[in-house]
């Protein structure tokens, strides 16, 4: 019964040790928070060892052996994640701590100089957290203002609604996310990139639920800023990528000062360093850098449509099953054309945490909580939901251990 | 579902029908707390003549355990002496409801359990220093309101 696509749990699962795990009375786990992060493959976790215990060095500085053996690497991580985006130039790879420090970075650096009173920064109301507080802050602080796109009762952006926007000509940046971490919406980028060029306005996407899931392809999509995370992509935490157009990133002032960034420093004044280095000050995370490598050949051996099809195909089987548990509201598309392996539920009158801790109990780790995105809780007019995220090894049996978790629920709460 | 109980009949009917619910106008001590993490979010409203509790309220949104949790702090803490009230300990409160397991067992879920109790001392001690101007009598119920989780 099993079609090409659903082999893929069974052709990678061994890979992952962590998946091995017994929790809670022995229970097997079934990890479905993995949208919070991915567990690690076992080709990441010996790179990392491997770089410890064989390669330790800093970077881009000293010329013995290791440090150039590590430079090396470090720059061949870059390589590769220009590669992996199709972006034409290694330069414009940006690496941070996560797709956080990424928007920071942007809000900082080319904020400040090109966002003043009377402008526009628009947003929306399914970002998280990391892609509307930065914005708060420039807003606040330039005296600009900030504006939202709002849902529809399908948790779909109101394009109409972004029109109106930059129909007042002040808008200078819209922040949206290509896929909502919590409805699991796939954002019409394409068409929002569209129409941000033809009103003259930058865009940011914040790619870090789309990056790890589908075949992102920034050449194609032709927009001034992309953020990611390599923690939710097999990689280790502390590493995080902007993308940004060369010409914006060499008019932007730096985000931080410190070692690497710089050319020459004299008493009272310095001169930066060249792209990419200049926004790259101190010491960068190597060891995780270099290692996010084999997640990297790891999701490329796989191929991104497989991932988007296997994915495609757990959220079909889990939305039909879950549709049929007593008192259970699903929030969201419910198409898996619009949708990415994030689903968002809610059981009337349980609060979500009881539900995650009765469905914890049975090993299976689901996210509740406001997903640090409370604009959309207070859309959704919920304090917060469950949130069940796939990835490349999830199988159907672990779905419907969730399926068997949530009927406990109901039977536990009488629904 | 396995090991220690925690949806007991009594936490499910309190989370459904929860004591004391509602808000009193003008309250002597009025404490709103709030968990970021799962959202329970509480008021606490109580009236004391100044040596005992004649009165307490909570409105607000929780979980099952917060819920369950609230209405019995509540129930246990009328017409008590505020003396008694002070050095009310979490253990009595958690016992109430057979969840004395959840501080070993669950650091994350404790933190329902407790957040009325915490607002309970962070608001008796706040009518002693601000309203009665009296930091003796208060004692050290703000440390111990945030050390409770």
């Amino acid at each position: 019964m099993q079609s090409t696509t659903s082999s893929l749990d069974t052709q990678c699962r061994s890979d992952f040790p962590v998946l091995e795990r017994r929790v809670r009375d022995d229970k097997a786990l079934v990890y479905l928070d993995n949208a919070a992060t991915t567990q690690k493959p076992i080709q990441v976790i010996d790179a990392i060892t491997d770089y410890y215990k064989n390669h330790n060095s800093n970077i881009h500085r000293a010329v013995h052996a290791l440090a150039e053996e590590s430079t090396e690497a470090f720059e061949a991580t870059r390589d590769k994640v220009t590669k992996f985006l199709n972006v034409t130039n290694s330069k414009e790879i940006i690496f941070v701590k996560g797709t956080t420090e990424a928007i920071n970075l942007v809000a900082y650096a080319w904020g400040r100089d090109n966002v003043q009173k009377g402008d526009i920064v628009v947003t929306t109301e399914y970002e998280h957290h990391s892609n509307i507080v930065p914005w708060q802050i420039l807003t606040q602080e330039t005296g600009a203002e900030l504006k939202y796109i709002d849902i529809d009762e399908n948790g779909e952006l109101m394009l109409e609604q972004l029109d109106e926007h930059l129909a007042t000509g002040k808008v200078k940046l819209v922040a949206v996310s290509h896929v909502s971490n919590v409805l699991g919406t796939i954002t019409d980028v394409k068409e929002v990139i569209t129409k941000c060029k033809n009103a003259g306005a930058k865009i940011l996407i914040d790619g870090a639920q789309a990056v790890p899931h589908m075949k992102v392809d920034i050449s194609d999509l032709d927009c001034d800023f992309y953020a990611f995370s390599a923690h939710k992509m097999l990689g280790p935490t502390g590493v995080g990528v902007l993308w940004a157009r060369k010409e914006l990133l060499e008019k932007m002032r730096p985000f931080q000062g410190g070692g690497d960034m710089i050319r020459e420093v004299h008493k009272f004044e310095t001169t930066y360093n060249d792209l990419p280095y200049k926004f790259e000050a101190g010491t960068p995370n190597v060891a995780d850098v270099i290692c996010f490598s084999a997640a990297i050949d790891y999701l490329t051996k796989i191929g991104m449509n497989n991932v988007r099809n296997h994915e495609i195909e757990l959220t079909e089987y889990a939305l039909e099953k879950m549709s049929k548990v007593k008192g259970l509201v699903i929030y969201g598309p419910k198409d898996t054309e619009k949708q990415g392996g994030v689903i968002s539920f809610n059981f009337k009158d349980v609060h979500p945490h009881d539900v995650a801790t009765i469905v914890d109990k049975n090993g299976v780790a689901i996210r509740s909580g406001h997903h640090c995105a409370q604009v959309l809780m207070e859309k959704l007019e919920v304090a917060a939901t469950n949130r069940a995220s796939f990835y490349i090894y999830t199988t159907k049996q672990e779905i419907d251990a969730l399926i068997n978790s949530l009927e406990e629920v109901a039977k536990v709460f009488k629904l | 579902m396995s090991g220690d109980p925690i949806y007991t009949e009594m936490i499910i009917e309190y989370s459904r029908n929860p004591s004391n619910f509602g808000k009193i106008e003008d309250p002597q001590i009025h404490r709103h707390d709030s968990n970021p993490l799962c959202g329970d979010s509480i008021d606490l409203y109580v009236n004391t003549d100044g040596t005992k509790i004649t009165e307490v309220k909570f409105d607000g949104k929780g979980c099952a355990i917060c819920m369950a949790c609230t209405s019995v702090l509540t129930e246990m803490i009328q017409n008590k002496n505020l003396d008694e009230v002070k050095n009310f300990q979490k253990d009595e409160l958690l016992a109430e409801l057979g969840l004395e397991h959840l501080i070993k067992t669950s650091p994350v879920r404790i933190k329902c359990a407790l957040l009325s109790l915490k607002a309970l001392k962070y608001g008796i001690y706040s009518y002693f220093v601000e309203k009665m101007n009296d930091t003796e009598a208060a004692g050290n119920l703000k440390e111990e309101a945030a050390s409770l989780y």
